[in-house]
């Protein structure tokens, strides 16, 4: 049967499934957010310093605050309807432009985090694997639990310390040469330099777990009859290492990676914090200090589509290792 | 009041006296510092901690916009030191003196940075936008009546009553002048040119990148030519407190004022021989640390068991031990800075526990048999740092004599409503402002006709007491400066003998820079002024 078919299935539905679950998201979110004490009024009026009665009825007003809870809601999702995310009165801008301004450095950071822990996790997995039980897949494993169980502010202060403060080999926050006019490669080199060192830091964490995962899928796979018969064929043990041992150890570690996707998107806070990266992160975590729950429900949208669209890309990628998924 | 034939200008007594002198001090301030000439060209990359909610402070006024809105938007005076004007967008100026009209020579030849040409419609619409919409305009320019533009550069403001502090509240951050061509129609809070704004100021905004910086460029048709020096001024704003300090130390930032930067680490950058340290130029800040007690709980209620509280704990303990030295110890309302209403002849209740429990013994709350009096809830303002280290010590004070206190911890908008709209609290340790006067920054604490449920920063003790209000109703009005003072005296000794709340200590507030930037603070604004001076030694 041709794969064609079937991975068009899946996404009819999956497409099918996102929007009740999109829908779900945004209401329980909206009243998850109203159980937090104050409202953006009181965290405007904290950042100031100072109020009067008129200041606050106005701030109330430009937010929609003084309608009752569930008009608020009803406007939001009127204007959802009209692909609309709203419009932030604390960030005088529309939430769709707020979080595209973001969203190309989030998307980045991410990618480039979790190229970064795909890349060693299955180097150093491989490596466990192959030596499972002798010294290097003990010492392997000692320092990916090591950087599992290590806090990652502490990881992103300690490689700015090592590489900004003392070695001054690369800046130590944002995300770019402010007010620079590089383009083309330059700009590139520029911007990889900014990022060295946060990806590194949100990356180290799933390392571990990649590498962990990659051992354990590959120890099982090795006894695998196929894998007997593969030998058997004369192939070299490198062939069958990568194509019919990591091929198909490659199936819990996409369903995971998929999953850290979406927490990557939103739970970069702390990294985003300590290198001041303009990220999704960041701003998710400011609009629920100002009470703005406009962006916020925009960027917990957004979150939710971009982890169905990976989920669907993770089934994709599935059916095409392991033909038999999605048979049924 | 004092009359004058319109399109006229009345050349009174003071007239151009003050403006001349202050003039030719301005004229030699750059050169003052190192007796060096300054340097034209380069970039200066400031971190401000926080993002600011917009760059033009006409409806707002978050702290750390003042470090952005007065490089792009002006204001009609700037200040030394000691709060005495000089001229910034008025050249003259002249206070009736009844202290009822207010007139202004505005500078010619001004344009904002889009050609338009700065005019006193400009300044009259701005006034008027300061009065409605920004939180404390409302209050500062409540007495004016009316305003009159007398000609293209020529402005007066009669006023109701008497307003001593409104000389003072002109500066650029302040009571920012903005382009009524931009303005008018609109609603101020929510006008486009707050994020992106046009201005008079010696730096053009360029661009803010959400998130990440705001960049402003170097106007070449500023008023002042040559200045401003600096190319480029780039804001970061680095939230996390080691980030920031690696930030220093690497380089990447020349300057920074208002970051949240860990006592621990100060040392060792004061160690720094390239850093310099400034503690001035916060005179519209001047932030104090307060315990204020809910005069609704029936233990605080009691004037004795707040007395006891205030011998119970150990102020110069917070100042050591939570701020590592970087902080004077508060006998009143008034931060040492805000010098021309400081007094340090006030009552001290000093540190002596045996005296607090002698106190509560004998107003009437014996230690129960787990040896507790009573209890209370400390909230301070922010979950972390300073705020919740001073109240878990007080709390722990207080636990000695036998009021059992519990620390709890939200954040900053769940504090506000906590404390202000449900009034849920026994002590808010809170951080204050006393800006720029007292009228201004004090009064609203403790006012009786400022108890406002709902309305942050304002009488949060329900504390309610005829001789202090009426000691801060006359002071509000008082042209004399020195009778003025006096009431504020007599004001200070009332609200420290019936404690509505125990000051604490006045925080020192710092910029760290490198020390090739130079003239970053010129008075009492600091680096809240227009920043034309600033320029990087080579």
């Amino acid at each position: 049967m041709s794969s064609l078919p079937r991975i068009a299935r899946a996404l009819r539905r999956t497409v099918l499934q996102a929007i009740p679950t999109v829908i779900g998201i945004v209401i329980l979110n909206f009243f998850l957010l109203q159980l937090a004490p104050g409202d953006a009024a009181d965290a405007m009026a904290a950042e100031a310093g100072s109020a009067t009665e008129e200041t606050m009825a106005a701030m109330r007003e430009r937010f929609g605050l003084n309608l009752p809870m569930l008009d608020q809601l009803l406007t939001y999702l009127n204007n959802l309807a009209h692909f609309s995310l709203g419009y932030s009165p604390r960030y005088s801008m529309p939430v769709s432009d707020l979080i595209g301004q973001r969203l190309p450095g989030t998307l980045t950071l991410m990618a480039m985090a979790l190229a970064i822990a795909l890349l060693i996790g299955l180097t150093l997995g491989s490596l466990m694997a192959a030596f499972a039980g002798r010294l290097p897949d003990r010492l392997i494993s000692i320092f990916s639990l090591l950087f599992y169980s290590v806090p990652g502010f502490w990881i992103g202060l300690m490689l700015i310390v090592l590489f900004s403060v003392t070695l001054g080999w690369l800046p130590s926050g944002g995300s770019g040469t402010i007010g620079s006019d590089l383009s083309g490669w330059a700009g590139i080199v520029d911007k990889a330099r900014y990022m060295v060192l946060p990806a590194t830091s949100l990356a180290l964490f799933y390392v571990a777990i990649y590498a962990r995962l990659t051992r354990a899928a590959m120890l099982e796979v090795r006894n695998q009859d196929f894998v007997r018969t593969a030998y058997a064929k004369g192939l070299s043990p490198a062939v069958v290492t990568v194509k019919h041992i990591l091929r198909n150890a490659l199936i819990p570690i996409t369903t995971m990676a998929g999953m850290h996707v979406g927490g990557m998107l939103g739970g970069a806070v702390v990294v985003e914090t300590v290198y001041s990266w303009p990220g999704l992160g960041r701003l998710a975590f400011e609009a629920v200090m100002g009470r703005d729950y406009t962006v916020l429900l925009g960027i917990l949208l957004l979150s939710s589509l971009l982890v169905i669209l990976a989920n669907a890309v993770v089934d994709i990628l599935q059916t095409w290792l392991d033909p038999r998924i999605g048979e049924l | 009041m004092t009359t004058h034939p319109r399109g006229v200008l009345a050349p009174t007594r003071r007239a151009f006296l003050l403006s001349t002198a202050a003039l030719a001090l301005i004229g030699t301030l750059p050169g003052v510092s190192f007796g060096a000439e300054p340097v034209q060209g380069g970039t200066l990359t400031v971190n401000i901690g926080n993002e600011p909610p917009v760059l033009v402070l006409i409806a707002h006024t978050a702290g750390q916009s003042v470090y952005l809105s007065s490089k792009v938007t002006e204001g009609l005076l700037t200040y030394d030191f000691d709060f005495n004007p000089k001229p910034l967008l008025a050249t003259e100026w002249d206070v009736a003196e009844d202290g009822l009209r207010y007139h202004f020579k505005l500078r010619e030849g001004v344009k904002w940075h889009d050609g338009q040409d700065f005019t006193a419609d400009d300044v009259a619409y701005s006034i008027q936008a300061l009065k409605d919409n920004h939180p404390r305009g409302r209050a500062t320019f409540a007495q004016v009546k009316t305003i009159n533009v007398l000609g293209p550069h020529e402005i007066e403001l009669l006023l109701e009553k008497p307003s001593p502090f409104l000389i003072t509240a002109l500066a650029s951050s302040e009571s920012p002048i903005v382009p009524k061509h931009l303005y008018e129609g609109t609603d101020p809070a929510t006008n486009p040119n707050n994020i992106a704004p046009v201005g008079t100021g010696p730096f053009i905004f360029k661009e803010w990148v959400r998130g990440s910086h705001v960049l402003y460029e170097r106007n070449p048709n500023y008023w002042d030519a040559p200045k401003p020096y600096l190319d480029k001024l780039v804001y970061r704003f680095i939230t996390d407190p080691a980030a920031s300090v690696a930030a220093i130390e690497t380089g990447e930032v020349l300057l920074t004022v208002g970051a949240n930067i860990p006592f621990t680490d100060i040392a060792r950058l004061q160690a720094s021989p390239t850093l310099g340290f400034e503690t001035r130029g916060f005179g519209y800040g001047n932030g104090i640390t307060r315990a204020e007690f809910n005069f609704d709980n029936k233990f605080l209620a009691d004037p004795k068991v707040r007395v006891a509280i205030a011998h119970a704990v150990d102020k110069n303990f917070i100042a050591n031990t939570v701020y590592l030295g970087h902080a004077k110890v508060l006998n009143g309302p008034v931060n040492p800075a805000l010098a021309k209403f400081f007094t340090p002849d006030l009552p001290v209740y000093e540190f002596d526990p045996a005296k607090a429990e002698a106190i509560l013994d004998e107003a009437g709350y014996p230690r129960g048999g787990d040896g507790t009096r009573f209890t209370l809830n400390i909230d301070p303002t922010q979950p972390a740092g300073a705020p919740r280290q001073s109240a878990e010590y007080i709390a722990q004070a207080l636990d000695k004599v036998g009021i059992k206190t519990t620390v709890r911890t939200q954040d900053y908008a769940a504090f506000v409503k906590r404390v202000y709209t449900d009034r849920d609290f026994d002590i808010a340790l809170e951080g204050m402002s006393n800006l720029f006067d007292p009228t201004v920054g004090i009064q609203r604490l403790y006012w009786s006709k400022n108890f406002k449920p709902g309305v942050p920063f304002s009488n949060g003790a329900h504390y309610q007491s005829a001789e202090t209000d009426r000691l801060l109703e006359a002071a509000a009005v008082e042209p004399d400066a020195k009778k003025r003072f006096d009431l504020f005296v007599d004001f200070q000794k009332q609200v420290v003998a019936d404690l509505p709340a125990l000051d604490l200590v006045a925080p020192d507030s710092f910029v760290i820079f490198d020390k090739r930037v130079v003239n970053h603070t010129l008075g009492a604004e600091g680096f809240g002024s227009n920043g034309a001076d600033i320029y990087l030694a080579s």
